[in-house]
């Protein structure tokens, strides 16, 4: 599932600024020349300072959003409608814990330790996907986050396959792979509640959507003008299409699938532009949405006390298994 | 800080998709030993039957090229062109060697 406004990188404070090297003024040009060409760049391969600070954060953020992203829907596994569900709720959850680690592993690549990036998420100072601060108060929420949360993370995922850094390009390929199942259960969950349920089961499914609605908008990010970063992910071949583009495509494919379902989307302006060949929508609170990235959302609080638990609760397994590793054995020595 | 020492080493993961394909490198994940390293890359590389077998690698055990050393190693290959078949020209009636 991926973040947004998450390729966002403090640049370094205005001052007076080394003249770069007639050496490194060849690298950067070798580089945009690679860029430009549609090449790619790998891990070990030179790079600007502040490309490989963009993507150590854009990354590792993305990382922290799979494996926060794992909570809001391991809160129903114990109460999944029937097995079949549960099994495959499961199934779910495991794919984004694996997705959180293809992603570390592509973070790593560019000389960060697993550590300091746990560190940073741990202590407030790394973000994570803001979508995953809304709680799931029904089942319904369950086929929700797999028909809006997860469309919206494959419509801003697919692009990144094509990012100019080569691994996390392949770890979002793997992703991507996967993710297509995220989106088919929650829907397929939700046509069983609206064609087969009870007027209950459909109104939940209702009340789901018109919660996760406008927050799953919000998960392509601001309005590229208010992106001042946009411009440099976009030059550097990290980001390939705005934030506007990502939304609107993802409304427009939105849209047939609740007429198909049967479910009322949230939003009175919503209606087909012919003269522009998509929806127009309605005006996004922005408030909220800073308001949550800034950590006054629902859950924001409960989410990382839930991570930094698992994290200190988990110490005594780390060391036992590092400490277990360190003895002579007889058989299956560490190659 | 002490966290250099507690943290599990990394290790890179080759999975082989199926008899008859090389291994190819997936990524990579932490673990304290080799048995570990496997029974994990089985969970993080194959929840879909990707592969039939696992290699896994400490990271600190693979020696790689330098790419800013690319241009200088592979130099003499670049101008020794007699080694495609295509530099022959041969007559046609035996040209499907």
């Amino acid at each position: 599932m991926y973040t947004q406004a998450m390729d966002v990188t403090p640049l370094p404070a205005e001052g007076p600024k080394a003249l770069p090297s007639a050496e490194e003024a060849a690298l950067e040009a070798a580089f945009n020349e690679r860029i430009d060409a549609g090449g790619f760049i790998e891990a070990k391969d030179w790079m600007p300072e502040h490309y490989r600070k963009t993507l150590v954060r854009q990354i590792s953020q993305h990382a922290h959003s799979e494996i926060v992203g794992m909570l809001p829907e391991g809160n129903w596994v114990t109460r999944a409608p029937t097995l079949k569900r549960k099994a495959i709720l499961l199934a779910k959850i495991q794919d984004e814990g694996g997705h959180g680690l293809y992603l570390y592993s592509a973070a790593e690549t560019l000389g960060v330790s697993r550590d300091q990036l746990l560190a940073a998420l741990h202590a407030g100072r790394a973000k994570y996907s803001s979508i995953f601060n809304y709680p799931t108060l029904t089942w319904a929420d369950i086929g929700v986050i797999g028909w809006l949360v997860d469309g919206a993370a494959i419509m801003n995922q697919v692009p990144i396959c094509r990012c100019s850094y080569a691994p996390y390009a392949r770890a979002m390929i793997r992703i991507c792979r996967e993710e297509s199942f995220h989106q088919r259960q929650g829907y397929d969950a939700l046509l069983t509640m609206m064609q087969e349920g009870t007027e209950a089961q459909r109104a939940m499914v209702q009340d789901a959507v018109d919660r996760w609605w406008w927050p799953s908008l919000m998960m392509f990010g601001p309005s590229d003008v208010d992106s001042p970063h946009s411009a440099q992910s976009m030059r550097w071949g990290i980001k390939r299409i705005s934030n506007d583009d990502l939304r609107q495509k993802f409304i427009d494919a939105t849209v047939p699938q609740a007429k198909v379902l049967g479910v009322s989307l949230p939003d009175p302006e919503l209606r087909w532009n012919e003269a522009r060949g998509h929806f127009d929508f309605g005006v996004i609170d922005w408030k909220e949405f800073w308001q949550v990235v800034g950590g006054e959302g629902p859950c924001n609080r409960e989410r990382l006390a839930a991570r930094v638990k698992a994290w200190e609760d988990g110490a005594w397994v780390r060391d036992a298994a590092l400490a277990y590793a360190a003895k002579p054995h007889t058989t299956d020595q560490v190659a | 800080m002490t966290e250099q020492k507690t943290e599990w080493p990394l290790w890179e993961v080759f999975v082989r998709s199926k008899a008859g394909l090389d291994h190819k490198h997936c990524g990579s994940l932490h673990a304290v030993d080799g048995k570990m390293a496997v029974q994990m890359a089985r969970d993080v590389y194959t929840r879909r039957m990707e592969g039939v077998s696992i290699w896994v690698v400490r990271s600190d055990q693979i020696v790689a090229s330098d790419p800013a050393d690319k241009g200088m190693l592979f130099d003499p290959m670049e101008d020794k062109v007699y080694r495609h078949p295509t530099f022959f020209k041969l007559p046609d009636s035996v040209d499907h060697m």
